[in-house]
C-alpha cells in the first residue's frame, strides 16, 4: 500500500506539474458515457446519452483549447463490479479523463469511489441516491440532474398535500429504492402523513401483480411506486389491470421518465404527477435543442437523464478551457463549482460545494389522450418549484465536504 | 391467519402464481417438445416468444388486426419462421452433439433481441387487453382482471390439447416413434425430415402464442424473452429434460411456488425457482418427472 500511495502521489505531482504548463493528458480530452445500453434503464440513458454527450462535444467546438475531445461508451449492465471494472480500465488504461452519466446508483456509488481514488471527474445525470452528495459525497463528484431528495420533495409532497397521508411503498431492492424510500418517507412523515408499509422487490421483476395486491390489502391511500423504468412501467401498467386506482388508491410514480410514458401510451398514464428537472416542450429553447436530439434518435425525444449529460458535458468543458488542463480531477471539479452554468436547456444554475447541481425542477401532470395534440405531447406543468427550494438544503447535509 | 397473512390474501397470491405458472408452463412446453422428439436444446425459445408479441404488434399497427386475430396469426407467423430456421440451420446440425444446436440457438436469439432493442428500445410499446377481456370481477377475496382468468384458463386448455396429441394420437405415436428411431419410421414411408421440421415449427409456435397472450400484460418489449428463458430453462430442468407432463406440472407449481415467495421474502423472489433447480438436481439429477438416463 505504500508503494501504491507514493506511486499515486508521483502521479499527483507529474499532474500538477502539466497542469503548470497548461497541457492536456495524453493531448485528448476523453469523455466516458458509462450507462445501461441494453437493460430496463436502456431507453432513459443507453444511446441517448451518449447522443448528447456528443451533441454537447459538437456545440463546443469539438476541440479544447486546441485539444481535439473524444466521447466513448460502454454497457455497465446495471452490475456494479461490472461498472467499476469498466472505469478502472478507462482511467488506467484508456486514458479516460470523465465518467458521465451512470444511472442506477449502486453502481454510480462504486463508480464515485473509483474516481476519488484516480483523481478524475464523475458527472452523474442518470443515478438518483441522494447519498452521492450526502455522506458519499465526493470532491471529484458532480450530481447533475436530479436525486431522490428533490423526487420526495416535488411528487412526494403534492400527494401528501393533496391529502395522501398513509402510503405503502413498492420499492426496488437495492440503493436507489432504497433511498428513495427514506427520502419520502422522510417528507411524508414532516407533513404529517404515515408509512403503513413497504414490500422490497428485486431489480427488474416482470410481475408485480402480487406485489400490488400485498400493497391493496394495506388499505394505504398511497401506493409510493420507489422504482424505475421497467419496472415502473410493469407496475403501472398491473395496478391499471387490477383496478387499483379504481379501487381508490393513488399511485404516485416518485420518479417517472419521458420515455416510460411513451411505453404505458397515455391510456394507463394519464393523471400520473411526476417531477422532472427537464422537459423537451417546456419552452423554445427545449424544443429546438430536443429537434436536434430526436431527429438523430429515431424521432425519440430526450429524458431528464439525456439532456443533464448534455448539460453537465458542456460545463465540463467550460471548465477544462478555463483551466487548460484536464489533469487533476478535483481542481477541474472546483473550477465547475467557482463558474456558474449555463446552457440552453438548463437554463442559469450553479453547484453547490457538495457537488449537487442546482436549478428548477418542475412537477408535471400526465396528459389525458385526448389533450395530447402531437407526438410526444404527454405533460402539463402543475407548479415549478423553483431552485433554493428544490434541492437538499446544505444545512441538512451529511456530505463532509461541508463545513458547519 | 396462516404464517400472518390472512386465508383471503393466501389464496390472491396462489392465484396470481397459477397466473405467471401458466405462461411458464407455455414456454417449458414448447422446449419440452422440441428436446423431447428432436433433441435441440432451443435457446433461440425466449427470443420466439418475444417475435411472437411483435408480430402481435405489427398486426395491430400496420394491418388493423387486433388481438384475437393475432392470437391465431402470430402463431402461424413464428411457426414459419421456425420452419425456415430448422430447414436452414438446425437440420445442418441433426446428429451432432446438442450443444451445437444450443449454441446456434443462442446466437439466434442474441440476433433477434438485438435487432428488436436497436429498432425499438428497451422500454416497450403498449399493448391494450383486448375490449372484451378488460375489467374484472370481484371474488371476494380480490379482483380478478377477466384478462387473466384467460389466460390460466386458455393456457390450461393448450397444455392439455398438446399433451393430448403428443400422447394419444397416431401423429404423437409418429413423432415418438420417430425419436427413437428414424431409420424404421422412415421405412415406413413416414417422411421424418418433414416430421421434425413440423415439430420444431409447433414448438415454437407455442412460443409465440404465449408471446402475445403476454404482450397486453407486460408490454412489447425486446427483453421479454430474455427476462423469461432462464427461468422456463430452470422450469424444464426441474420437471425433466423432454417430459411433456412434467414441464406442465411444474410450470405452474414453480408460478405458485414464486407467486408465495414474493409475500414471504420478496427479495428472493428471483432466486427460489433456481434454489430449487438446485435441490432438485441433487436428490434426482434427471428431473421429478425425467426418466433415469
Amino acid at each position: 500500500m505504500i508503494g501504491g500511495r507514493s506511486w499515486k502521489s508521483v502521479l499527483v505531482f507529474s499532474a500538477l506539474a502539466s497542469s503548470a504548463a497548461a497541457q492536456m493528458t495524453d493531448n485528448l480530452v476523453k469523455i466516458g458515457v458509462l450507462n445501461d445500453q441494453s437493460g430496463l434503464y436502456a431507453d432513459l440513458s443507453g444511446q441517448g446519452s451518449v447522443l448528447a454527450a456528443k451533441l454537447a462535444v459538437e456545440d463546443f467546438g469539438g476541440k479544447v483549447d486546441g485539444t481535439p475531445i473524444e466521447v466513448i461508451f460502454a454497457d455497465h449492465q446495471n452490475k456494479p463490479d461490472v461498472g467499476s471494472n469498466i472505469a478502472r480500465q478507462w482511467f488506467d488504461v484508456d486514458k479516460v479523463d470523465a465518467i458521465v452519466d451512470v444511472p442506477t446508483s449502486s453502481v454510480a456509488l462504486a463508480i464515485n469511489e473509483v474516481t476519488k481514488s484516480k483523481n478524475k471527474v464523475f458527472l452523474v445525470s442518470g443515478a438518483a441516491a441522494s447519498d452521492l452528495t450526502g455522506k458519499a459525497c465526493s470532491p471529484n463528484t458532480v450530481h447533475w440532474t436530479y436525486d431522490t431528495w428533490a423526487l420526495a420533495n416535488g411528487t412526494g409532497k403534492a400527494v401528501v398535500k393533496a391529502g395522501g397521508d398513509t402510503w405503502f411503498f413498492l420499492t426496488a431492492d437495492y440503493a436507489f429504492g432504497q433511498a428513495l424510500e427514506r427520502d419520502v418517507t422522510a417528507v411524508v412523515k414532516a407533513n404529517g402523513g404515515k408509512v403503513l408499509g413497504s414490500v422490497r422487490h428485486p431489480l427488474n421483476a416482470s410481475d408485480f401483480s402480487s406485489f400490488l395486491l400485498q400493497a391493496q390489502a394495506s388499505k394505504a391511500k398511497v401506493i409510493g411506486l420507489a422504482n424505475a423504468g421497467g419496472d415502473t412501467i410493469n407496475t403501472i401498467k398491473a395496478a391499471s389491470e387490477f383496478g387499483i386506482v379504481k379501487g381508490g388508491q393513488k399511485l404516485a410514480g416518485l420518479l417517472v421518465f419521458i420515455t416510460d410514458i411513451h411505453a404505458l401510451g397515455l391510456k394507463v398514464s394519464q393523471g400520473l404527477q411526476l417531477s422532472s428537472a427537464f422537459y423537451w416542450d417546456r419552452d423554445d429553447k427545449t424544443r429546438a435543442w430536443s429537434k436536434r436530439f430526436s431527429d438523430r434518435m429515431n424521432k425519440r425525444e430526450p429524458s431528464m437523464v439525456q439532456a443533464g449529460v448534455y448539460s453537465a458535458v458542456l460545463h465540463y468543458l467550460k471548465a477544462v478551457q478555463s483551466l487548460k488542463s484536464d489533469a487533476d480531477g478535483k481542481a477541474v471539479v472546483d473550477k465547475m463549482k467557482q463558474m456558474p452554468t449555463d446552457d440552453p436547456i438548463f437554463g442559469k444554475g450553479s453547484i453547490r460545494v457538495d457537488g449537487r447541481k442546482i436549478h428548477p425542477m418542475y412537477l408535471y401532470e400526465v396528459k389525458s389522450p385526448a389533450e395530447s395534440k402531437k407526438p410526444w405531447d404527454y405533460y402539463k406543468l402543475v407548479r415549478e418549484i423553483p431552485a433554493n427550494e428544490a434541492f437538499r438544503p446544505l444545512s441538512e447535509s451529511e456530505c463532509p465536504l461541508v463545513k458547519k | 391467519m396462516i404464517f400472518g397473512i390472512s386465508p383471503q390474501a393466501l389464496m390472491s397470491q396462489l392465484l396470481v402464481g397459477l397466473i405467471n405458472g401458466s405462461f411458464y408452463a407455455m414456454l417449458s412446453l414448447g422446449l419440452a417438445i422440441i428436446f423431447g422428439l428432436l433433441n435441440i436444446v432451443n435457446f433461440a425459445h425466449g427470443a420466439l416468444y418475444t417475435l411472437g408479441a411483435f408480430v402481435a404488434w405489427f398486426l395491430l399497427e400496420y394491418a388493423g388486426i387486433g388481438y384475437w386475430g393475432a392470437l391465431l396469426l402470430s402463431p402461424l407467423v413464428v411457426g414459419l419462421v421456425g420452419a425456415l430456421i430448422e430447414r436452414t440451420m438446425l437440420k445442418r446440425l441433426h446428429g451432432l452433439d446438442p450443444l451445437y444446436g444450443l449454441l446456434l440457438t443462442f446466437g439466434l436469439a442474441l440476433i433477434i433481441q438485438g435487432l428488436f432493442l436497436n429498432a425499438y428500445g428497451s422500454s416497450g410499446l403498449p399493448y391494450s387487453i383486448p375490449e372484451a377481456l378488460s375489467g374484472g370481477r370481484d371474488l371476494g377475496f380480490m379482483f380478478l382482471p377477466n384478462y387473466r382468468a384467460w389466460v390460466i384458463v386458455f393456457s390450461v386448455a393448450i397444455c392439455i390439447a398438446t399433451w393430448y396429441v403428443t400422447e394419444r394420437t397416431r401423429l404423437g405415436s409418429y413423432l415418438r416413434a420417430a425419436t427413437e428411431n428414424p431409420i424404421l419410421v422412415q421405412a415406413f414411408g413416414v417422411n421424418v425430415p418433414w416430421m421434425i421440421t413440423i415439430t420444431y415449427a409447433i414448438g415454437v409456435a407455442l412460443a409465440a402464442l404465449a408471446g402475445v397472450m403476454a404482450a397486453p400484460i407486460y408490454r412489447v418489449s425486446p427483453l421479454m424473452g430474455s427476462e423469461m428463458i432462464i427461468v422456463v430453462f430452470a422450469v424444464v430442468v426441474i420437471g425433466g429434460m423432454g417430459s411433456i407432463m412434467g414441464s406442465i406440472v411444474t410450470g405452474f407449481a414453480l408460478g405458485v411456488i414464486e407467486g408465495l415467495t414474493k409475500v414471504f421474502y420478496p427479495e428472493a423472489s428471483n432466486v427460489v425457482v433456481f434454489v430449487i433447480m438446485a435441490l432438485v438436481l441433487m436428490v434426482k439429477s434427471s428431473g421429478l418427472f425425467g426418466k433415469a438416463a
